[in-house]
């Protein structure tokens, strides 16, 4: 039964993720790339995304931190790796690259891609396609953040 | 710098944003764990048993988001793309490459990370915005 609620609110906070893209304008590149344009005509949006986002989460994380167990069972599983690595930055820096190409980063793409957007599609696509790549060549073993 | 006024939306960014902080907050209190976007995909790209099906629920959830918003709030997303169908592809596969090498992206290291105050995602957040900011520098103004 607990499963059953644990999964239910997977979707409840994935709907409410998707739904806070969707209101600060995050699931539209171009805005994205208006943000990141900082030569032309600058939309300062993104910063206020991040703040509000920042600010809810480090009382969030301050409240996790005095927890051990999760709600639904199991321990926390917050990194603890510390050190700054290649990869790291590396990884970062493509990441980046390519979200300012299209615009979109995961989240905004798989959310537009829910809207019926095709272009979200291909999108989609080509990144679980990148993961695989990375994931069969570079990492396999390693884990996400 | 000139700021844009036209499309500049302070407020329903700053409301949008903290419902990404609250949704974090729930995901690590709720279920122990990050709420990062490629963590979360990535575990499906080659799926382990009994670590799938909480996986899926979520992106079902990200997925169908449009829909209820459009049914509860009247919400549409606007979406906008100035890239072409190659331009696209490549995007994707930097950034599937990228967030997979580099262990997250803007929800793990950018939302959850800066929030828990992690020097790892502090530096992984400056280095794809500097990526993003040199990248749209390139294609708007030099090429």
């Amino acid at each position: 039964m607990k499963k059953h609620f644990s999964l239910i609110s997977q979707y409840a906070i994935g709907i409410l993720f998707g739904w806070g893209l969707i209101i600060s304008g995050m699931t539209n590149p171009m805005k994205i790339q208006n943000f990141l344009d900082l030569a032309g005509l600058w939309d300062p949006s993104l910063i206020f995304v991040m703040g509000g986002a920042v600010i809810v989460g480090l009382a969030g994380f301050y409240l996790a931190g005095k927890r051990s167990a999760a709600f639904f069972g199991g321990a926390l599983q917050i990194p603890t790796r510390r050190d700054i690595s290649k990869p790291l930055v590396i990884g970062s820096f493509i990441f980046g690259a390519g979200w300012g190409i299209a615009g979109f980063c995961p989240g905004p793409a798989i959310v537009a891609l829910g809207a019926g957007h095709l272009k979200a599609l291909v999108f989609v696509i080509a990144m679980l396609a990148g993961m695989h790549l990375c994931e069969r060549f570079f990492t396999g073993h390693r884990k996400q953040v | 710098m000139q700021i844009d006024w036209l499309t500049f939306t302070p407020i329903p960014s700053l409301l949008g944003g903290m419902m990404l902080g609250l949704a974090v907050t729930l995901y690590v209190l709720l279920h122990g764990r990050i709420l990062g976007i490629s963590g979360i995909v990535s575990g499906l790209v080659h799926p382990k048993k009994e670590d799938w099906s909480w996986r899926l629920a979520f992106i079902i959830g990200l997925l169908t988001a449009p829909f209820l918003a459009a049914l509860f709030f009247g919400i549409l997303p606007v979406i906008e793309v100035d890239a072409n169908w190659l331009t696209v592809i490549i995007a994707g596969l930097l950034v599937g490459f990228g967030v997979q090498y580099g262990s997250g992206c803007t929800s793990g290291h950018g939302i959850c990370g800066l929030s828990r105050l992690s020097p790892r995602s502090l530096v992984a957040t400056l280095s794809f915005m500097t990526a993003g900011f040199l990248v749209v520098f390139i294609i708007r103004h030099l090429i």
